[in-house]
């Protein structure tokens, strides 16, 4: 058969099309359920992390519980999984896989969307547990913050689909998400969220009543991408710790 | 040698320094200024490019007498893709820690110019094992480059290597930092890695007067 001919060249496309989506398709169907498993485990264990749950060791280690343990660990620590949908609250564990990408886009279209809250309990304290999403630079960043009820941070971990690495990565560092310990997201009763801030004269964060963490350098949208999350996402749960501060 | 004749070998080691895909064919430029404001990025990058460039070469390769010349770019296309995302889901299922340091790179690596630039030049016009040797030669030809250029704007760019300092502490004031050291923050920036790949190629042309063109 001529190489060069019309037929050919469309019934090699064809082929190839058919080839290669065989392959991939086969891939991803077969190798479905073990991703699935893994993206469970990772959920869980930027939860436990934020809540302070984790095995890190030095300064600057980001060291999850393992994941032949956390699912145990997560049902230890995590007392409540509750999901905030309007007015109404409900119990579900299962909430920790509700995909908070997908109730966000609900709040575009006027609907209710459904939220997570994860009560954790440690050494005495409970901490209330709230997922985030955003855009940075690239493409996606998320992350988990843990509250107390007058909502201070208690932990944060957040975590980047294609951040430059060197630059807006490090916003999975351990000297970025320390910052965030002990800073208050209102002001007074004011919701004003924590701003990541270029030039506050505070580069090791001793202020923490200022709603402001030092920036990185050379990742400007990446650090506006972090503060517009948290003023976005957290903000949605202001109502609920507020019933939370009125119930005492 | 009885595996690598001369001519084999000299496919390997010609990228490397005289035909440098980076420094002297001037390829593959967007993913090095893009990711080599860490040294680890750059090693992960370099491997990755010398698994996809090394295995693409060879199914290409394989291929060279059934494609047909018009569509060959779109083949190559697909190969590349189809092989990067195999790579990612498996990585995915079973080293997902991993997994997440490429995810950033699996874009970079599909839109690399020196990999279409090698099946175009070379694996489309010769044999399995020549093309396996060249595929390799012009990855690591590119990862030295990246890892020089890492190594530099780590080193200058945040004082540390590999994530670990070895130049003090910038916040306590030790080490170097002590008589007034300061980290460039312009290192992190992409043109001064466009900069430092210029003095690599400045330095590689003096050095090696036939590389300069007449003109």
């Amino acid at each position: 058969m001529n190489k060069e001919s019309n037929i050919y060249t469309v019934l090699f496309a064809a082929s190839m099309v058919i080839v290669v989506g065989s392959i991939l398709a086969y891939l991803a169907s077969a190798l479905s359920a073990k991703i699935k498993e893994n993206e469970r485990f990772e959920k869980q264990q930027n939860i436990l992390y934020a809540m302070g749950v984790n095995q890190n060791e030095d300064e600057g280690s980001v060291n999850f519980v393992p994941t032949d343990k956390v699912e145990q660990e997560f049902s230890s620590f995590i007392t409540e999984q509750l999901v905030i949908e309007g007015d109404k609250i409900t119990e579900d564990d299962q909430a920790y896989l509700i995909n908070i990408k997908k109730e966000l886009d609900l709040i575009k279209d006027g609907k209710t969307p459904k939220l997570p809250v994860f009560i954790g309990e440690k050494d005495g304290e409970t901490f209330y547990i709230v997922p985030m999403y955003g855009k940075g630079l690239w493409d996606a960043i998320w992350g988990f913050m843990a509250l107390d009820k007058n909502m201070t941070v208690q932990g944060v971990y957040f975590d980047h689909k294609a951040e430059t690495p060197g630059l807006g990565a490090n916003i999975k560092q351990r000297y970025f998400m320390d910052d965030f310990k002990g800073e208050t997201i209102l002001n007074g009763s004011q919701y004003t969220g924590i701003k990541v801030a270029k030039g506050n004269n505070d580069p090791v964060n001793n202020i923490k009543d200022d709603n402001e963490v030092d920036a990185l350098a050379g990742a400007t949208i990446t650090g506006n991408g972090v503060s517009a999350m948290i003023s976005k996402t957290v903000r949605l749960y202001k109502d609920y710790f507020e019933s939370l501060r009125n119930k005492e | 040698m009885a595996i690598l004749t001369k001519k084999d070998t000299k496919l390997i080691l010609d990228p490397l320094a005289d035909n440098n895909p980076i420094t002297i064919q001037v390829l593959g430029i967007c993913s090095a200024l893009a990711i080599t404001a860490e040294l680890k990025a750059s090693i992960v990058m370099a491997l990755s490019v010398l698994f996809v460039l090394g295995l693409g070469n060879v199914v290409i390769s394989l291929m060279r007498n059934i494609i047909p010349s018009k569509i060959r770019i779109i083949v190559q296309l697909v190969v590349v893709a189809a092989l990067v995302i195999i790579v990612d889901q498996v990585l995915k299922a079973f080293a997902y820690e991993l997994s997440k340091t490429l995810a950033v790179f699996v874009g970079l690596i599909i839109t690399n110019c020196i990999i279409m630039g090698r099946f175009e030049a070379f694996a489309l016009g010769n044999g399995v094992w020549r093309s396996f040797l060249d595929g390799i030669g012009n990855a690591a030809g590119y990862g030295i480059i990246l890892i020089i250029v890492g190594f530099f704007r780590e080193l200058l760019g945040s004082g540390t290597l590999l994530g670990i300092p070895v130049l003090g502490n910038p916040i306590d004031k030790t080490g170097l930092y002590a008589i007034g050291y300061e980290n460039n923050g312009f290192m992190l920036l992409s043109p001064m890695a466009l900069i430092v790949v210029g003095i690599l190629i400045w330095v590689q042309r003096s050095r090696n007067k036939t590389l300069i063109e007449e003109n």
